[in-house]
């Protein structure tokens, strides 16, 4: 892109473009505007950056405490269901609480990105039919977003982890191979659900439903070790694995953090192959469903 | 330096699938997939044909009018041009920066101060950094918003809030300018600052495309006129020649 300068100093000249769009494309050149929409989409960052945070800032507005708000929900309840389940399964407070605060954060983030990814295109409905925007810039946006969500939650985590002195050793900077997983996922994920979703409008209650119930059968509220025999079947479920690699690190290292990993990519690679099919074949169309 | 504008539209045609109710639905694809149904659902899919095979070309200096009536195809074809919609058959290429004015809120934000409206406008447009603040006094300067420039749009009168709309869709300058028809039914273009503007604007495109209900703005501004009716090329010529034609024919056809 160039900005030609000329005429008066207070003209601002658009960027330069140039645009080729064939209906009788090859898979080859639906390859290359789909990989010209994620180059556009990261140009454009500083848009997702604004765009994210206005989200969190305008869902907010007028309130005094603003995304904090975040943070304290999160922690009563987390102090709530801690003391709950606590006696429920018998265990350690001490134990259980920086377990579930940690868990709890983690898999809001998570269900937070599929969730939104559903309908991170037809929210932007307006702007995208009006002007040329590459998909990529809503990925990013609804990723920008949650992260400043985990930022606000992840002081209840310290808070826990520091009243219960549980401080993670080194170990914990595996986590950050782990959330690069989540960063990879959590954008193609977003390209896939949210042209899927602008398609077939069943599908987001559908998604809604599912995580629900994966919420149950994941280990988020409840320890893998609880499981007794059949705990090593828990990386079967891609969730699982994913939660895995960044909590297990934090936690000191849970004893399926090798297995996850494995599982983690596998399911990653299968998850980046379809959505990456999907959104080469469906990009064009986008503008028509939403 | 930039690129010589040039607009080629090969026998292009637009349709829209029209996902109302059931087409929609998963479970029906599903169902009618299993049941050995799909093709022939697709095949009966309720499609509008917004645009059928037009062809154009446009070169440095061309300035077109788009009539027709409502419905006829004006801002699906500026849509096609802008890039927002592809095409279903046919190619469109297009070299040259653009700007298309089409939503006239686009990125607009009640809740936003002026001024975090105009910054955004920048980063909508992908401006890099240093060139905002000019950006900023363009807009503000035009706008004439000044205390209110750091407040909410929310709280602005009606005036305020279209003359910043106004100020913000023609600060930035293009090689190619696509204008729909709202841009030219307010109230602000008859100001005759706005006016003025608007014209420098216009003059300063390498390219026009404009469309309009507007007969004598046409005829001021175009050197070509297209009409379109029901998504079809009617006729494609100088202004005077189209325009008697199409203000010739019946009422019908608006």
């Amino acid at each position: 892109m160039g900005y030609p300068r000329r005429v008066m100093s207070t003209t601002t000249i658009a960027a330069t473009a140039s645009l080729d769009l064939n209906a009788d494309m090859s898979v080859n050149s639906r390859q290359r505007l789909a990989v010209n929409d994620l180059i556009g989409g990261a140009r454009l960052w500083r848009l997702a950056l604004a765009l994210g945070w206005l989200d969190i800032r305008l869902r907010y507005r007028g309130s005094m405490l603003g995304p904090f708000w975040l943070t304290i929900s999160t922690g009563v309840m987390v102090a709530a269901l801690g003391m709950l389940y606590s006696t429920l399964f018998k265990m350690d407070v001490k134990e259980y609480l920086p377990f579930l605060a940690l868990s709890q954060v983690l898999w809001g983030f998570l269900a937070a990105l599929v969730s939104e990814g559903c309908t991170s295109f037809t929210d932007a409905e307006s702007v995208i039919r009006s002007v040329r925007m590459p998909f990529f810039v809503f990925a990013v946006r609804a990723l920008v977003r949650n992260i400043i969500v985990l930022g606000h939650n992840i002081i209840v985590i310290v808070v826990t982890f520091a009243i219960f002195s549980k401080l993670p050793g080194w170990e914990a900077l595996m986590a950050i191979p782990g959330l690069l997983v989540w960063i990879i996922d959590a954008l193609v994920l977003t390209l896939f659900l949210g042209a899927f979703c602008a398609r077939f409008r069943d599908i987001q209650p559908i998604v809604n439903s599912v995580m629900q119930i994966m919420f149950f059968i994941t280990p988020v509220i409840w320890k893998p070790e609880q499981l007794g025999s059949s705990m090593s079947k828990l990386p079967l479920n891609p969730l699982f694995d994913l939660l895995e690699i960044v909590r297990g690190p934090l936690l000191g290292g849970g004893a399926l953090t090798g297995t996850a990993w494995l599982g983690a990519i596998v399911f990653s690679v299968a998850l980046c192959g379809v959505s990456w099919a999907f959104f080469v074949r469906a990009r064009g169309r986008i503008t028509f469903w939403i | 330096m930039a690129v010589r504008a040039r607009i080629e539209v090969e026998n292009v045609s637009v349709w829209f699938p029209l996902y109302h109710g059931s087409s929609r639905s998963l479970k029906k694809m599903v169902v009618a997939a299993a049941s050995g149904r799909l093709g022939q659902d697709q095949q009966q899919r309720v499609v509008v044909r917004a645009l059928r095979d037009v062809h154009l070309t446009l070169e440095q200096g061309d300035r077109l009018g788009l009539v027709g009536g409502n419905g006829a195809g004006k801002t699906t074809l500026l849509r096609v041009l802008a890039g927002i919609y592809e095409p279903v058959m046919g190619r469109v290429r297009v070299q040259g920066s653009l700007n298309a004015l089409l939503d006239p809120s686009l990125g607009m934000n009640m809740e936003l101060t002026g001024r975090e409206n105009i910054l955004l406008r920048g980063l909508y447009n992908g401006l890099p950094k240093p060139m905002l603040p000019r950006l900023e006094e363009d807009v503000a300067e035009f706008a004439e918003l000044s205390d209110f420039l750091d407040l909410p749009v929310r709280i602005y009168s009606a005036g305020m809030v279209v003359r910043l709309g106004f100020a913000l869709a023609t600060a930035i300058k293009p090689q190619i300018l696509l204008m729909d028809e709202w841009f030219l039914a307010g109230d602000a273009v008859f100001l005759e600052k706005a006016k003025h503007r608007l014209e420098a604007m216009v003059r300063g495109a390498d390219i026009l495309v404009l469309s309009s209900h507007q007969a004598e703005i046409i005829r001021d501004w175009c050197t070509r006129v297209l009409w379109l009716d029901q998504g079809q090329v009617r006729a494609d010529g100088a202004p005077a020649e189209v325009l008697s034609q199409y203000l010739g024919t019946p009422l019908e056809m608006a």
